[in-house]
């Protein structure tokens, strides 16, 4: 924070936290893939970090390594065919990636928790609501039944699923999709764990309820100052509830901002592209802006800068080197926290 | 710099249509198992093909197949000795001579005098013939009956899966003893009509259950949207993609009528003399077998590897077709 | 007012689930288009090319095995009546359950209407059969939402698109069929030379180009869309969007656009209509829905979208409804939306409201003034900070 010749990583790692340790810090991390057609690089080096109460989101397409990375941190990569072949998960300042296993899966589930997107196939359709939230703490604080009953109650009452009472013996297949991605929160949320991970958490669910849900879930990281990260390639979605963005594009971290100045001014050429090419609800536009060509094909990435052959502004050196996720700053020099761009062109982009 | 992105905007329609081909880029974004982009067309049948050819076992079954399969056809060409004619006096269980190739003694003699080598040469045929056969007509039958049930729905399939209830209810091997004992003359299509007779009902539930599969998919759908007639609809859209679980269950029973067949002639239900037939041979050789266990050994190899080799065949087709089932 | 009252008469029927038809249609139509004159005058549309009036999709829920009886049904659809004009995007919005695929199923006659009339240039299609359906059919086609499934994964692009060339052989000599493709390919973005390969040699974007191209191929009046872009990403949305709305001037194409992404729709609807529970909740040009929404339904949807802009976000309204769509097996009698709208009355409990300009607005020069199945229509402007 002195000197002013820092690393890029410093730079995002000093996120828009609140210093001292993070919470969890990605260093690093690659991620692949060995297929029958060759070695697919899904992560390809990347950092990002979350303090307590904090919300990071994730922004990225499909094939981005967004989710590949959330794997990576609760453990959950199908290995082989996947590999990480180098990189950091630090929780607490420890990484979760050399300790035992008996360590990791400590932190797992206690200290870290994962929301999926799809919440009727997450939950086990024969066993009643009830039973499974209990489970959480008839396993890990070894209650009785009844006394794990009533805490489902209650925990069912924490994420306002109506007549608790009554619906927690019901099976999941009885609760709408609004109701059952409560009752994946209500899981995640049982062990009150440091961190929760949230993969699309609203992506099959209805605008309305989709709401409902993104508004009880920065209420309660509120209230029991969780660190959150929400993995998603909604922009909308993204724009209501982060504290920062990552964006993501072909296993790398192209842009990092906190949420309002991402909007205002992206200081990468994929951001801008993205943001242009949504479609108002408040004004009808003329045609579209598009980002030209196709994402990535991860078996193949382009040289240089992956964007390269998508990016309007690519020029010679964007496709012979891999720039690096530099700090932006104003354009008299004056720092930007938190805000970086791996683009050999962010000065163009920002304040052009 | 306002001026690249305006630029950018209103090129954005040639953008749109143009260059995504220029990306060569065909593959699924996800991060595992994509396929490569490739400058050739390349249709399932054609990575499943790809994904045989790199399976040790596929080999080793297809070049035992292959073989089986010549001597079946040509037995003439493996042996030059006499299968039929036995010569009591000098060769009455001679034991096998492992250095004589392709000679008639190499297996040594049976029971009547006969080169097992001869017999175990000219068996093949009926076995070959009893699978092939029953397999192909309980494909047909059996597949048509399951394809019908499971497009058609309704009363239809209510009375082809009673049907196949019945018939699954009926004890394999027993059923088609009782049948082959209403027969005095037991040629080869007589047992192949009464294996296929009880066999057909499990190609019909497993083609019954994928053509449901593929019948719901958008592209029948979109196939339907167009106008296409049941004919149509049926043979290119729903029967291709619906045939692969039918055809690694047949390749894998062909394997289990070949030792059907056997066990019925073993028990003097299936066939008899004159034909040839290992399950005959080694029915034979029950009472020889304590001095002179050559005599069962050899028939009952050959059966075993034929089985292995349909059954290997089978387990390769069905890894090559679905990946994600092993 | 005249005109209201009238209108309101021919309205009345056609919520009620046993119509006269035919006088429903006439009097309807014609109420129709002195309401549409009344608030677009500067717009001739002319004659509509599609004109839906009432339709009900009912699917019986049964019990038992052997001997089925009814004990209830889901009405997926339950009366539902717009008109579609040659060369507009009629946007239809709603949350899953609303009944709007339904709805693109009974247009394209993949289902059977349980009662109502689709009127393709005058002819009634839930009745055709046999040949005259396959002539209409060559006019209406319809692009799928999943790229994924919509392609049959063993034929080649080429025989995906050639398809409805054999299908109905009058349209393209056999010659010719070959060379049709590779323009078609050609016309959706797509290299010709990839007439032979297989559909899983495409990216998502690809693909959907594929299906559009196989709608495209009988050179149809009418494509509905249903979620067309809903699975693809972000960035390539655009350029699927993009391609759509250059097809559609080019090719003179009536869209029928089914979505609940209420960005999209607003951007390539000339006119949207807003579902709930299997009814039409409001209906009226892109402005008048988005920037003058006047159903309490349409607000509380427009509301709730996450819109990415976090400065104008701050200063809008958002109206968060409590619980969820009710099951469409059993919905809530008199208004669908009533129980979880926050203007509720009993007279929502007790009266169906009913598809039409409300008396407040009518006669107006307002925006206001369209049509809403709402008692207690009133607008309010949630989308603009």
């Amino acid at each position: 924070m002195t000197t002013i010749e820092k690393t890029a990583d410093d730079a995002v790692r000093e996120g828009a936290g609140d210093g001292g340790t993070p919470l969890l810090e990605v260093r690093d991390l690659h991620v692949e893939f060995h297929t029958r057609d060759g070695v697919a690089k899904a992560v390809n080096g990347v950092n990002y970090n979350v303090h307590a109460g904090e919300t990071l989101a994730v922004l990225g397409e499909s094939g981005s390594g967004k989710s590949v990375t959330a794997q990576a941190i609760m453990g959950i990569l199908d290995m082989p065919p996947g590999r990480i072949p180098q990189g950091q998960i630090l929780f607490r300042g420890e990484d979760m990636l050399t300790m035992s296993a008996e360590d990791r899966r400590k932190i797992r589930g206690r200290k870290i928790a994962m929301i999926f997107q799809d919440a009727l196939s997450a939950l086990n359709p024969v066993l009643s609501v009830g039973y499974q939230l209990g489970e959480m703490f008839r396993v890990h604080q070894g209650l009785s039944k009844k006394d794990a009953k009533a805490k489902a109650i209650e925990l069912m009452d924490r994420v306002r699923i109506p007549a608790a009472k009554e619906r927690v013996s019901d099976y999941p297949h009885q609760f709408s999709g609004g109701m059952r991605q409560r009752i994946m929160i209500a899981m995640a949320m049982a062990l009150e764990p440091d961190l929760i991970i949230a993969d699309e958490p609203t992506t099959a669910l209805d605008v309305t309820v989709q709401a409902q849900v993104m508004d009880l879930l920065a209420e309660l990281q509120r209230e029991y100052h969780m660190g959150l990260i929400l993995i998603t390639h909604d922009l909308g979605v993204v724009a209501d509830v982060a504290d920062k963005i990552a964006v993501m594009y072909a296993g790398r971290i192209v842009e990092t901002a906190p949420v309002h100045e991402l909007y205002k001014r992206p200081a990468h050429p994929y951001t801008q592209g993205l943001l242009e090419s949504i479609p108002r609800l408040d004004r009808k536009g003329q045609e579209l802006y598009a980002i030209k060509g196709l994402p990535p094909n991860l078996l193949k990435i382009p040289t240089g800068c992956a964007f390269n052959p998508r990016c309007p502004r690519a020029e010679d050196i964007c496709r012979t080197e891999v720039p690096a996720l530099v700090p932006v700053t104003e354009q008299d020099g004056t720092e930007l926290p938190g805000r970086g761009s791996a683009c050999h062109f962010w000065k163009e982009t920002i304040h052009g | 710099m306002p001026d690249v992105t305006k630029s950018q905007s209103g090129g954005a329609a040639v953008d749109a249509v143009a260059p995504p081909v220029e990306a060569d880029a065909a593959t699924t974004a996800a991060p595992a198992a994509g396929p490569a982009p490739q400058g050739k067309p390349r249709s399932l049948w054609g990575d499943a093909w790809f994904e045989l050819r790199h399976r040790p076992l596929f080999w080793i079954s297809a070049v035992l197949l292959v073989l089986l399969l010549a001597i079946a056809a040509f037995p003439g060409l493996f042996t030059s000795a006499e299968p039929r004619n036995g010569d009591l006096t000098n060769h009455f269980l001679t034991k096998p001579e492992l250095t004589h190739f392709f000679q008639a003694d190499w297996f040594g003699y049976d029971g009547q005098g006969r080169s097992i080598y001869a017999r175990v040469i000219y068996g093949t045929r009926a076995s070959i013939m009893v699978g092939v056969g029953v397999t192909a007509v309980v494909t047909l039958v059996g597949g048509l009956l399951g394809m019908v049930a499971g497009y058609f729905g309704g009363w239809i399939d209510s009375i082809i899966s009673r049907l196949v209830d019945i018939f699954f209810g009926l004890p394999f091997l027993l059923g088609s003893m009782v049948v082959l004992n209403a027969f005095t003359e037991r040629k080869v299509y007589v047992v192949i009509a009464a294996l296929a007779f009880l066999g057909w009902t499990t190609i019909a539930r497993v083609m019954r259950s994928s053509v449901i599969t593929a019948k719901q998919a958008d592209y029948v759908t979109a196939a339907r949207a167009l106008g296409a007639g049941t004919g149509r609809i049926l043979f290119r859209h729903v029967l291709p993609n619906a045939l692969a679980p039918t055809i690694v269950v047949a390749t894998i029973s062909l394997g289990a009528y070949i030792s059907a067949e056997a066990t019925l002639s073993f028990l003097g239900l299936g066939l008899a003399d004159p034909t040839i037939s290992w399950g005959i041979d080694i029915s034979d050789a029950k009472d020889a077998i304590r001095d002179n266990p050559h005599v069962m050994l050899f028939p009952a190899g050959m059966l075993s590897l034929t089985v292995f080799a349909f059954i290997t065949l089978g387990d390769a087709v069905r890894d090559a077709l679905d990946p994600k089932l092993r | 007012m005249a005109d209201t009252e009238k209108n309101d008469k021919a309205m009345e029927p056609a919520a009620d689930t046993t119509p006269n038809v035919t006088e429903v249609e006439t009097v309807e139509a014609a109420t129709e288009d002195e309401a549409v004159a009344a608030i677009e005058a500067k717009v001739d549309r002319g004659e509509p090319i599609l004109q839906v009036r009432n339709l009900v999709k009912h699917f019986p829920l049964t019990q038992g095995i052997l001997f089925k009886r009814q004990i209830g049904a889901v009405k997926a659809v339950d009366g539902i009546s717009f008109d579609l004009y040659q060369g507009e995007t009629l946007g239809i919005v709603g949350e899953s359950g609303c009944g709007k695929s339904t709805v693109a199923k009974l247009l394209m006659t993949l289902e059977t209407a349980t009662a109502g009339e689709v009127f393709y240039k005058g002819q009634d299609i839930t009745r055709l059969s046999g040949r005259a359906l396959r002539a209409v059919r060559r006019n209406i086609q319809m692009v799928f939402q999943d790229p994924y499934t919509s392609l049959n994964p063993r034929m080649t692009v080429g025989d995906i698109i050639g398809e409805p060339f054999e299908i109905h052989p009058e349209v393209a000599p056999k010659g010719d069929r070959r060379r049709k493709v590779q323009d078609l390919l050609d016309v959706v973005g797509l290299n010709p030379e990839y007439i032979n390969r297989y559909p899983h040699q495409f990216s998502g974007g690809q693909r959907q180009r594929i299906g559009i191209a196989r709608g495209l191929a009988l050179n149809p009046e009418i494509i509905i869309c249903d979620e067309p872009v809903s699975a693809l990403d972000v960035s390539v949305q655009a350029q699927v969007i993009n391609l759509m709305e250059g097809l559609q001037d080019e090719f003179n194409l009536s869209y029928i656009f089914i979505a609940h992404d209420l960005s999209i729709v607003r951007h390539i609807s000339d006119r949207v209509g807003v579902m709930y529970l299997g009814k039409m909740a409001e209906i009226g040009s892109d402005t008048e829905i988005y920037d003058h929404p006047t159903h309490p339904y349409t607000q509380a949807l427009l509301s709730a979208v996450p819109v990415p802009d976090p400065e104008s976000r701050e200063g809008r309204e958002r109206i968060i409804l409590t619980g969820d769509v009710p099951s469409p097996a059993n919905p809530p009698s008199g208004c669908r939306f009533r129980t979880r709208c926050w203007k509720a009355e009993d007279k929502c409990a007790k009266e169906v409201p009913l598809l039409a300009i409300p008396q407040r607005f009518a006669g107006t020069d307002s925006p206001a003034a369209h049509e809403s199945a709402c008692h207690f229509a009133e607008e309010k402007d949630v989308v603009h900070a």
